[in-house]
């Protein structure tokens, strides 16, 4: 039995809609994707710009006897349970350690307190109401005011959350990605060379390729587990320190770091190699003088790129132990440190709700860092890349 | 510090050796071509093997040594490890410049140096490999001493609480028990709600980028994605405990149901979009590798766009699709800190997604971070924890490498 024209069309109008619809949907999970990112960036933002910003308190500090004891008595008392307590605690020792400050005074801007701070941007507060029209008299009189948050980055960890600030965990961050670097990429070009440039083809040549592909998928929680078994337990690392992180996310990074230097490698053309031997040079000098200068954009890019995975990662970092709590900027690869990560993660942590705009900013800053190195490694491939 | 001087005390031998060795050989090499005798290598090349000669051997006797002391646990006094050390380093560089002569082959030799070298890192990976294997297993097995395999793998309650008490002296820990299956099922039900995000979304945007897009969108959406996978974990963790968590319990509660702040939902929907990129990208290659002939030929046969995708295209993918979502589960079920992060602490076998529920890399890291001594039981759990982790995602990426290997063999497809 034959269908009619008019049942064709129509199974052919249902299919052509079936057709258009695979395309709407696919189109829509992309946009959804997209859609997250939006929703992501725009959350960070909204709740980590807050805390660049910080309330201060202007006002007069007298350096008087009292004060050498007692850091409130420099400060007018109405003042004091606006101020942060870091700013009270600070002036016994500033004047135990300048004895002929007694005597002067000196105005300034001085850190308010997280509850004054979370008032003044609009958030939960646990301020009366007499507290809150005499912080909004005060404003009005140009006492109190929102400046930039220094603070947040000249200043280590702290339990009091206006005086927390991140610079610990940006210098153990330095120190770590030094360890890692040093270790990682050395090994890794001199790995992709070998496997490129100088490995027979044989099981012992496969076998340490499939080893790679594997290292690069192992969570990195085991890294973690490596790294507080054999180095920290086994060779007496000290613990939580930027050596015994950098070590351990070395071993992670490696990966990256081959397989990009493998493709940098690849891309050069066999002509330069071919033209390098006619003139008589060795492999080694082959290598040297004409195929690693020609890859290293390439081998730059791709470590760049391992670098930045490496500067987010958190989960083997809390395993060796670098989620200590850190006040004092340290610079040493041997002393416990923390990461920006972990530092983003122990804030995360803590109960008090002025944290929260503390972690995101970290957030924000961390950020930052990884999106210029990216756009670091972008320009970089832009600028470098050579089609043969 | 003791050992750190003797370290450098041994740099500094070393150095100063080394330069030794090079001047030396340089000078003879320069001395024995002014006589007109045809060498060869250059004299840099002489000069730089009485380098490695020098170098390398005490190095190698060096490391070796102080790396089987620690493995032994002796203690030599130091100074005669240095005091061998830098022997050897003499015997080289005697040895190094007396190999300079006109029928030595300084530049093979170089190379053939240089090429142990680079075999020697290439090792350094596969030991890497075997360190975590190594470290694991046998952390693994001192737990397994203390408490059964069969409790481990088949028990389901898991609360260590007291074995901190039996390390401590206090208690005997056997109120502790080890049953492990509220962590997989927990890690299995997170992992689940990832997939059923990242697969669809993934799988759709992959065939929107590789079949629908227009060039602009595509160098447009592919590193949008990628940002997606840049993102570092712990930035999603906060954004899924403090963002999303709180939206799933608000429209839990528009239909009526109650739901813990811990629930699985927010970090596995958070993890899911995290894996979209790892399936997107992989899926995109694969389907952009399936040959154009199939495509016209269902077209010719009359089939629309859509159909030819469907039943032609995905089906023939499909071997790179399935492993793509292998690769991304293994990344979801070791995740560590979305779920360390967002979701509970508290084991609890339950298969409601809205209640609190954890994972075994939560207990990993709950393991390892309290302030207990190492050779507790719980701290042992971790790394028993790690070993099952570590072989159900080493089992999942073989199986996706076999399979993206199959794809590739059938389409003669060579840059996947």
């Amino acid at each position: 039995m034959s269908q009619t024209f008019d049942e064709i069309s129509r199974q052919l109008g249902r299919r052509h809609r079936r057709s258009a619809r695979l395309k709407w949907v696919s189109m829509a999970a992309l946009g959804m994707a997209g859609l997250f990112l939006l929703w992501f960036f725009s959350d960070m933002l909204n709740k980590g710009l807050p805390a660049f910003q910080q309330a201060y308190v202007k006002t007069t500090v007298s350096y008087n006897e009292q004060a050498a004891r007692d850091g409130r008595q420099a400060i007018a008392p109405g003042l004091v349970p606006l101020v942060s307590r870091t700013e009270v605690r600070g002036i016994p020792r500033l004047l135990r350690n300048n004895p002929d400050m007694i005597g002067t005074r000196d105005t300034g801007w001085l850190l308010a307190t997280s509850e004054v701070d979370q008032y003044l941007k609009g958030h939960r507060n646990t301020l009366s109401e007499e507290e809150q029209a005499e912080i909004e008299d005060r404003v009005a009189k140009g006492q109190i005011a929102l400046r930039f948050n220094t603070t947040f980055f000249i200043q280590g960890d702290s339990r009091i959350a206006e005086s927390a600030g991140i610079l610990s965990a940006i210098v153990g961050t330095i120190m770590t990605m030094i360890v890692t670097l040093a270790i990682a990429f050395p090994i890794g070009v001199m790995t992709a060379i070998y496997l490129e440039e100088f490995a027979p083809d044989n099981r012992f040549t496969q076998l340490i390729e499939i080893n790679i592909n594997n290292l690069a998928a192992i969570p990195s929680i085991l890294f973690g587990l490596l790294g507080l078994a054999i180095f920290i337990n086994f060779f007496g690392v000290p613990r939580s320190s930027p050596l015994a992180g950098g070590m351990t996310l070395a071993l992670m990074t490696l990966p990256v770091i081959i397989i990009s230097t493998r493709t940098a490698l690849r891309s050069v053309p066999d002509s330069i190699r071919h033209a390098a031997f006619g003139v008589g040079c060795s492999q080694w000098q082959v290598v040297r003088d004409h195929v690693l200068p020609l890859a290293m954009p390439g081998i730059m890019t791709g470590s760049i790129i391992g670098l930045a995975q490496a500067m987010g990662e958190t989960a083997p970092l809390i395993i060796v132990g670098m989620v200590a709590f850190i006040p004092d900027v340290g610079v040493s690869f041997t002393n416990a440190a923390t990461v920006m990560p972990a530092q983003i993660f122990t804030w995360a942590g803590e109960p008090e709700k002025a944290f929260v705009e503390k972690t995101a900013g970290g957030i924000l800053v961390l950020l930052a860092v990884l999106v210029s190195l990216n756009a670091c490694a972008v320009v970089l491939r832009k600028k470098f890349e050579r089609r043969w | 510090m003791q050992s750190q001087s003797v370290f450098l005390t041994f740099c500094a031998g070393l150095l100063l050796l080394g330069l030794l060795a090079f001047l030396a050989g340089r000078y003879k090499a320069v001395r024995m071509r002014r006589t007109g005798a045809s060498m060869y290598a250059q004299p840099d090349q002489y000069a730089w093997f009485a380098v490695l000669s020098t170098a390398g051997p005490a190095i190698l006797i060096g490391a070796l040594s102080a790396f089987f002391l620690l493995l032994l646990d002796a203690s030599v006094p130091t100074f005669y490890w240095l005091a061998v050390s830098l022997a050897v380093a003499g015997a080289g560089l005697a040895l190094g410049v007396a190999q300079v002569r006109p029928a030595f082959h300084a530049r093979k030799a170089i190379e053939r140096v240089i090429r142990g070298i680079l075999a020697l890192a290439a090792l350094i990976s596969i030991a890497a490999t075997f360190g975590i294997l190594f470290s694991i297993i046998s952390e693994a097995l001192r737990f397994f001493q203390l408490h059964s395999l069969w409790g481990f793998l088949t028990g389901t309650t898991w609360s260590p609480g007291a074995s901190f008490l039996a390390s401590a002296g206090r208690g005997d820990g056997s109120g502790a028990e080890f049953g492990s299956v509220p962590l997989f099922a927990g890690t299995f039900m997170i992992t689940l709600i990832a997939m059923l995000v990242a697969v669809p979304i993934g799988l759709l945007s992959a065939i929107y980028m590789s079949e629908y897009a227009p060039g602009r969108v595509r160098t447009f959406a592919k590193p949008m994605l990628e940002v997606l996978a840049g993102i570092p974990t712990v930035v999603y963790g906060f954004f899924a405990a403090i963002t999303v968590a709180p939206l799933v319990v608000t429209m839990a509660g528009w239909v009526g149901l109650d739901a813990s702040y811990n629930n699985a939902v927010a970090p596995g929907f958070v993890m899911g979009i995290m894996i979209i990129p790892f399936i997107s990208s992989l899926s995109d290659d694969v389907i952009n590798a399936v040959p154009d002939s199939m495509r016209q030929g269902a077209l010719a046969l009359g089939m629309t766009r859509g159909e030819t995708i469907r039943d032609v295209v995905v089906p023939a993918a499909l071997p790179g699709i399935i492993s793509a979502s292998l690769l991304g589960m293994s990344r979801a079920l070791g995740e560590t800190m979305i779920v360390v992060m967002a979701a509970g602490m508290r084991p609890n076998l339950t298969a409601n997604p809205l209640e609190d529920m954890t994972t075994v890399t939560v207990r990993i890291v709950a393991a390892l971070t309290g302030d207990q001594e190492f050779a507790s039981a719980e701290t042992l759990s971790a790394f028993a924890l790690g070993l099952v982790l570590f072989v159900v995602t080493l089992s999942l990426n073989l199986v996706s490498v076999l399979m993206i290997r199959r794809f590739r063999e059938k389409y003669r497809v060579n840059n996947l």
